[in-house]
């Protein structure tokens, strides 16, 4: 199944995904799409990545988790097109045997997302301007951070 | 007898700002073998209009993967240029 839609994420389809009798605990994350004080009135995110590296790379952040926390199932879909306020642009439910490990899985995949995964957002406001959101001054998308292959 | 250089063609990426900047969403670049990914991006800044605005050491992936500026790369490789990622 692919992790990337243009669909709005339903979340029943992904807890279906990772449940288990033998997981004691699910944790969910949903990202969504913010018009907060510094945003300046934004009414929408506009989603783009490159689709095939975004699939192999997700596919290595969940093999990752199998081999982090012993049990943990998890499941991640990504958003993309236009996206309005308030709505989801990403959704990760990880199940694990007890909680913490849950919790740790779930924020494992976000946090590694936010550094390896190569999606891009446009933020539209109800003036007509846009802009391209660049977090890249932020400590958590240091280039040097990155994994390499080649 | 001198060899002839070898040359490779590489097919260049462009997403986000970078496509906006070049117009463009890929483009096929040639390259003297051996080369880096870091000649691919100078080449490309030399040679596509708009380039220029494109960082001297964007991100970048070669095949797929994420990649640093001095790695390998070969004929027919894709090497994408990746603005700064917001994803999630």
């Amino acid at each position: 199944m692919s992790y990337l839609t243009r669909a709005p994420i339903i979340l029943d389809e992904l807890l279906a995904t990772v449940s288990s009798p033998e997981c004691g605990g699910t944790c969910v994350f949903l990202g969504t799409v913010r018009d907060g004080p510094d945003e300046h009135g934004v009414t929408a995110i506009e989603y783009s990545a490159y689709e095939e590296m975004v699939e192999g790379e997700l596919g290595r952040i969940v093999t990752e988790v199998g081999e982090r926390w012993s049990g943990a199932r998890v499941a991640v879909r990504h958003r993309l097109g236009l996206i309005p306020v308030g709505e989801a642009s990403i959704a990760i439910v990880a199940a694990a045997p007890h909680r913490a490990h849950a919790f740790e899985a779930c924020r494992y995949v976000i946090e590694e997302v936010k550094r390896r995964v190569a999606v891009w957002k446009k933020e539209l406001r109800a003036d007509g301007s846009e802009t391209w959101v660049d977090p890249s001054g932020r400590p958590t998308v240091r280039p040097s951070d990155l994994p390499t292959h080649v | 007898m001198e060899r002839p250089a070898l040359s490779g063609t590489i097919r260049v990426r462009f997403f986000a700002r970078y496509a906006e900047l070049v117009g463009r969403a890929e483009a096929a670049v040639a390259v003297s073998l051996p080369a880096t990914v870091g000649d691919v991006v100078r080449r490309v800044r030399e040679q596509l209009p708009g380039a220029r605005a494109i960082p001297e050491r964007p991100l970048a992936a070669v095949n797929l993967h994420h990649a640093k500026l001095d790695a390998s790369v070969a004929d027919g490789d894709e090497v994408a240029l990746l603005p700064p990622i917001a994803g999630g």
